[in-house]
């Protein structure tokens, strides 16, 4: 094990308030009456409806999909009958409505056959690739980024994997509990998209305070079953960049390290853990694959084991269900689509002090307006809040210049100075001070004095900034057309003088052809 | 007089380096007509009293117009020729009208004559169809120039308000109550 780590700059120690629902056993909740699914995806994207009101769906069926890059299906969690393809509110900031699939469960739970892949080790990587997009696997460490994308990495040469455990938001405790009840399927998982990557080390990194899943991984890795006899490893014998070729060695787990680093926010953000374990700086608009790294969360590699190994494509996950709000805080297996109300009844239900409802983590988790709201495969966390646990809405106050947030920020930004910019719609000045860095953790809000929600005015910045380039093109596509057409009407114009004008000679030189010797007859 | 004549020297040459830059480094055109136009939102509606961007653009640049004759640049959009040209930015000019919510045209497909007025008057080509036939507008070509709503015969064309929808929202600036 390493003895030190790098640091990030900045960061915050928070309450973690994990114990609340860490030390519950991990529960299955039942299957829910309805599964409501949005259709709309992560970046604007939608998927189209593949069923119809009124179709039988199947447990594991795909009801929604796009041939677009950046699109992953969407599988039915449960068997039933498709009640309503209909606008209902989303889990998204807006508060909008948005096109959602439902469908009435008949709690017989019958499921479709499934493929699955025995050997990965002698599958080829683009195979792999192309079953954890079919099973529909996104990160599921908040972003939802599909992860068979992630894996395509281009010609950039990866020599590391990172699995993110370091939960660092407080409340937060799925992954820890993941890695508690299934460490196995995480490192099977792990040699699966080592394979893919054709890297030959990983590591997994969990937080200090997550002694027990540190434990869980180090035995099931000692007592690891190889998923296949274990054989000499030819890898040092190939040629560099021979991914497809069993460079990953998945018999053992002898090249997977599992580390313990410092319990800070946000270390689990995925530039500053790889910061952290490697030193290695992601460059501005740059990418994890830029440093040779890629990074997944623990619980999309448990997906992945799932999807390539039993063929089960993702349709339920851990979510933390706890906050003082909730009566019995534990985690849930919970099936994608499973409405709050019903997470939250199975767990008790709400106590007297439930005030707030919150998707995700104090930090960076997203207020939503009621709990008919489906939980979406990015839903790591239910957070039952009280008027303490979220700091409540505080009357802002003037900065005052004190710096804190600057020297909080982890990406080494100067929040103060992006306030003012963003605030007078200076934007030209904020996206000098590198506005789009900002990764919208909180740690300057946490901070501040004056209360100020600085991420708030980063993130509208980032908005208006994003829709003017949007207008910029609309405008030069509209130049464009104008100029074609304005061209064209010249070009028209000049053809019809043209025409007339050989008309006009033809006919004065039929005139002369008829009479020679004659001057044309006036007309 | 020998520094005389080097002094006399170095003006000649200078001389014939800004004559020769002055041929062969010759900017076409005028670029600040290509800044100016570069900020209109081409619309090309014509609300500024000249006939389309480029029009107007030429006519700031010669100080013949105002910058706060757009209105679907907006406040935004005289904030950034007043930027632009080292000006004070000034409120619209309340002749040409005021500032409208983003919207595009529709055509009522059963009341449509198919009498192509409508596609004449597109600066964009933004509308489809020909003689006698049903006309349509193409939504993610037109700009909202309105140019279109005047000359239809039947009235067919109106102006609808973009909604908004999950992919176009954008985060709210927080509601301030500092000074």
């Amino acid at each position: 094990m390493l003895s030190r780590f790098w640091e990030f700059h900045g960061g915050v120690r928070l309450n973690r308030h994990k114990e609340l629902s860490s030390e519950q056993p991990l529960a299955v909740a039942p299957i829910p009456k309805q599964l409501i699914y949005p259709l709309q995806q992560r970046g604007g994207l939608n998927s189209k409806a593949l069923v119809a009101v009124g179709d039988q769906v199947l447990k594991g069926q795909i009801i929604a999909g796009d041939d677009h890059p950046l699109s992953v299906p969407t599988h039915a969690a449960s068997s039933g009958v498709v009640t309503a393809l209909e606008y209902r509110p989303v889990p998204h900031p807006s508060g909008l409505d948005g096109l959602c699939l439902v469908i009435d469960t008949d709690g017989l739970d019958r499921a479709v056959r499934t493929k699955s892949v025995k050997d990965f080790n002698h599958s080829k990587p683009d195979t792999l690739r192309r079953r954890i997009r079919e099973a529909g696997v996104v990160g599921l460490g908040g972003a939802a980024f599909p992860t068979a994308t992630k894996m395509n990495t281009g010609n950039r040469t990866i020599d590391l994997l990172v699995l993110n455990g370091a939960e660092c938001e407080p409340y937060i405790t799925c992954d820890d509990c993941l890695l508690r009840t299934t460490p196995d399927s995480v490192l099977q998982g792990a040699a699966i998209l080592m394979r893919i990557l054709g890297v030959e080390r990983c590591i997994i990194a969990v937080e200090e305070d997550m002694p027990e899943a540190a434990q869980a991984l180090e035995k099931a890795k000692l007592g690891g079953r190889p998923p296949s006899p274990p054989a000499p490893s030819p890898r040092f014998a190939l040629p560099d960049g021979e991914g497809s070729k069993g460079v990953a060695d998945a018999t053992t787990y002898s090249n997977i390290e599992i580390l313990k680093v410092p319990s800070k926010y946000p270390t689990g953000g995925e530039k500053q853990l790889i910061q952290v374990l490697t030193g290695r700086e992601v460059p501005v608009r740059g990418i994890p694959a830029d440093v040779g790294v890629v990074c997944q969360n623990v619980g999309t590699a448990a997906a992945v084991y799932a999807a390539v190994v039993e063929g089960a494509p993702l349709t339920s996950r851990i979510v933390t269900v706890t906050g003082p709000g909730v009566a019995r805080p534990q985690n849930v297996v919970a099936r994608i689509g499973t409405p709050i109300a019903e997470l939250v009844a199975y767990c008790g239900g709400y106590t007297e002090r439930a005030q707030r409802l919150i998707m995700g983590g104090p930090m960076m988790g997203l207020a939503l307006p009621s709990d008919e709201l489906p939980t979406i495969k990015s839903t790591n966390c239910i957070l039952v809040a009280d008027s303490d646990a979220v700091g409540g809405e505080k009357q802002a106050l003037p900065c005052i210049r004190c710096g804190a947030c600057s020297e909080a920020c982890p990406v080494n930004l100067i929040p103060q100075q992006l306030y003012w910019h963003s605030r007078s719609d200076q934007l030209k000045k904020a996206q000098a001070y590198n506005l789009f860095d900002c990764i919208e953790c909180g740690c300057c809000d946490y901070v501040c004095p004056s209360h100020i929600p600085l991420v708030q005015y980063f993130r509208a910045a980032k908005g208006r900034i994003l829709d003017k380039q949007r207008e910029q093109q609309k405008a030069d596509h509209a130049r464009l057309r104008f100029e074609a057409r304005q061209a064209r009407k010249e070009r028209e114009k000049r053809e019809k003088e043209e025409a007339a004008r050989r008309k006009k000679e033809a006919l004065a030189k039929a005139a002369t052809d008829e009479s020679p010797g004659r001057p044309p007859p006036s007309p | 007089m020998l520094g005389i004549l080097l002094v006399c020297a170095l003006f000649a040459l200078f001389g014939l380096l800004l004559g020769y830059s002055a041929i062969h480094f010759r900017v076409e055109g005028d670029p600040l007509v290509e800044k100016i136009d570069a900020v209109l939102p081409q619309t090309q509606c014509g609300q500024c009293g000249f006939p389309g961007c480029r029009p107007y653009a030429e006519a700031i640049a010669k100080g013949e117009a105002d910058i706060n004759r757009c209105p679907p640049g907006g406040e935004d959009g005289v904030k950034a020729l007043a930027e632009l040209l080292g000006v004070e930015a000034k409120p619209l000019d309340d002749a040409v009208g005021g500032e409208k919510p983003k919207a595009l045209a529709v055509i009522d497909e059963q009341k449509c004559i198919g009498c192509t007025l409508c596609i004449q008057a597109c600066p964009v080509d933004a509308i489809l169809g020909s003689a006698k036939h049903m006309h349509t507008v193409i939504a993610s070509e037109c700009t909202g120039c309105e140019l279109c709503v005047p000359v239809c015969p039947v009235d067919c064309i109106a102006m609808e308000r973009v909604a908004e929808t999950l992919a176009s929202w954008k985060w709210p600036q927080p509601r301030s109550v500092l000074p």
